[in-house]
């Protein structure tokens, strides 16, 4: 009875709404600028985004067109990219859960690899153009791959190493109990454990490069026309985005609105698809 | 010691120690481990009992920093010899953990995991492998039903009994047990201690246990451990009724530790 009087634990309830006020403000703030991008994304792009984009290649200004050529560069360029950074990624990132814990070489690699993550996207790009853009003389859809495959390379490092390090070292003597190979052991049961994270991992990778731009500008270039050689300039979404709603006509800034909401769609949809693979795999161990 | 000299010795140390970087782990320990008997450690922690278990099948190599020195012999070949390959060792010498570690896989999979390393066998022979070791572990009954589903849905004490299938599974000569009760509830102890029984007919059991009426319950030979040393090792009997050693009966009287 007498707690309600108490001066001390009415001060600690005051305390306490006051700031969990305070931080219902601050979610509803951010919340509010994502809304608002989501929706000034859909009430711009939805009304654009017909079944012609998905049809025409990009209009030159003044006549109608889509954005054929700029989603399936987009793709082949993603696509490449992950191919090439996958394995590079999952196997450093194994080196460095399962023999990286003596010597040099694992902590100065994962020291370089957390530079390489938080590295701006447009000096990967500028790297990307001095050895191989002005080395063969012409940009090409390869260097954008390339430039892209390094953005996911880190980020599948660290996951694949944080995920394998989750799996507990108990589980590693098991099998090595049973005469396993150090191999089978990695492959057979670590693996398998850390297999959702590493998934989600790499999905998140590829929601991150399909939208970058500044390591595309000067590698992959952009293309007007219908391309798949990948050894020529390769036309994105994200430089065509970049390229229509800077100019002045009304067409192209319209294609851009629409470009713009589906590669939010895309990586909206890898974020859920990552989530619910990773859910429905925990309920399941 | 005289009553196990007369023994045919599964595992002997000769003047072993172990370190764990610079800290002396095991000091000087020589200790003859009888075939098909169930040998327990008991001692305080940290007393070295499962630091000794891990050096018969060199499982403290996976980390670094961890070194034994002197020998230990297993058939009275030196397992630290190059001709002994570290795998094969494994095979044949296996091991069941304080807590039950399933292998993200199904039940039978958990099971053929360690049979499919050294075994060629086709399908119906891998069925009957399977179907033996999970007898063995006296498991059969209640898994028969969804050997398909994963193994980390089962219970603790399942689980358990499901380790011990998958290294039986792999015929291997002795048996390894780091406290494998500590984690589970006075039933599946029980059944695990009936299993220890059934097994040692075929395979030498050695194994750690914090629980001395368990070791006085299950075990043939007794061997009492203290800061690193064997302090005294013999028939459970005599240990238990008649120690030698005055630090033995402090600990069994529960006058230390």
């Amino acid at each position: 009875m007498s707690q309600l009087n108490n001066k001390r634990y009415l001060k600690r309830k005051i305390i306490n709404s006051l700031a969990l006020s305070i931080s219902v403000v601050t979610v509803l703030f951010a919340l509010s600028f994502l809304v608002w991008i989501l929706w000034t994304l859909f009430s711009q792009g939805l009304s654009h985004l017909t079944l012609d984009v998905f049809t025409k290649m990009t209009p030159p200004p003044g006549s109608s067109g889509g954005l054929l050529n700029a989603i399936v560069g987009s793709f082949q360029m993603v696509l490449f990219a992950t191919l090439i950074g996958t394995p590079v990624g999952i196997l450093a990132g194994t080196y460095l859960a399962e023999y990286g814990r003596s010597g040099w070489l694992a902590p100065t690699t994962r020291f370089i690899n957390d530079i390489l993550l938080s590295a701006p996207s447009i000096v990967i790009g500028l790297f990307v153009y001095e050895v191989a853009v002005n080395t063969v003389g012409h940009f090409s859809g390869w260097a954008g791959s390339l430039a892209l495959s390094l953005i996911v390379i880190p980020v599948v490092v660290r996951t694949t190493e944080n995920m394998m390090t989750l799996v507990p070292s108990t589980l590693r003597e098991a099998a090595a109990a049973l005469g396993a190979p150090y191999w089978k052991v990695i492959v057979n049961v670590v693996y398998r454990s850390a297999k959702t994270g590493i998934m989600t991992g790499l999905l998140l990778a590829v929601a991150r490069i399909s939208g970058e731009t500044a390591p595309l500008l000067f590698t992959a270039l952009n293309n007007q026309f219908w391309n798949s050689d990948m050894s020529k300039p390769i036309s994105s979404l994200a430089v065509v985005i970049f390229q229509f709603a800077m100019s002045p006509y009304k067409d192209w800034q319209h294609l851009a609105w629409a470009g713009a909401l589906l590669i939010t769609l895309f990586v909206l949809g890898l974020n859920i698809l990552a989530r619910s693979v990773f859910r429905s795999n925990q309920s399941q161990s | 010691m005289s009553s196990t000299q007369t023994l045919q010795a599964k595992i002997s140390t000769k003047n072993m120690n172990f370190y764990y970087g610079k800290f002396h782990a095991l000091k000087d320990i020589n200790i003859d481990i009888p075939a098909n008997k169930v040998t327990a450690f008991i001692g305080p922690s940290g007393c070295g009992k499962s630091t000794l278990l891990r050096t018969f099948n060199r499982m403290y190599e996976l980390y670094p920093k961890q070194r034994v020195e002197g020998n230990i012999l297993l058939d009275g070949k030196d397992i630290h010899s190059s001709e002994q390959d570290l795998n094969l060792l494994r095979a044949k010498v296996g091991m069941v953990f304080q807590k039950p570690t399933p292998f993200p896989m199904s039940i039978y999979d958990n099971v053929a995991f360690g049979v499919k390393l050294y075994e060629n066998l086709s399908r119906f022979e891998m069925d009957d492998r399977v179907e033996w070791a999970l007898q063995k572990a006296a498991i059969w009954n209640e898994v028969k039903d969804k050997l398909n589903q994963s193994g980390s849905g089962l219970s603790g004490g399942q689980q358990q009994r499901l380790c011990i299938a998958r290294g039986v599974a792999v015929k291997p000569n002795v048996l390894l047990l780091d406290e494998p009760c500590s984690a589970l509830d006075p039933i599946s102890t029980a059944r695990i201690e009936d299993l220890i029984h059934e097994l040692k007919n075929e395979y030498t059991i050695v194994m750690v246990t914090h629980n001395m009426q368990q070791a006085a319950r299950v075990s043939d030979y007794t061997a009492y451990m203290y800061l690193g040393e064997l302090i005294e090792y013999g028939d459970t009997d005599t240990i238990f009724t008649r120690p030698s050693r005055k630090e033995t009966e402090d600990y069994i009287t529960g006058k230390f530790g």
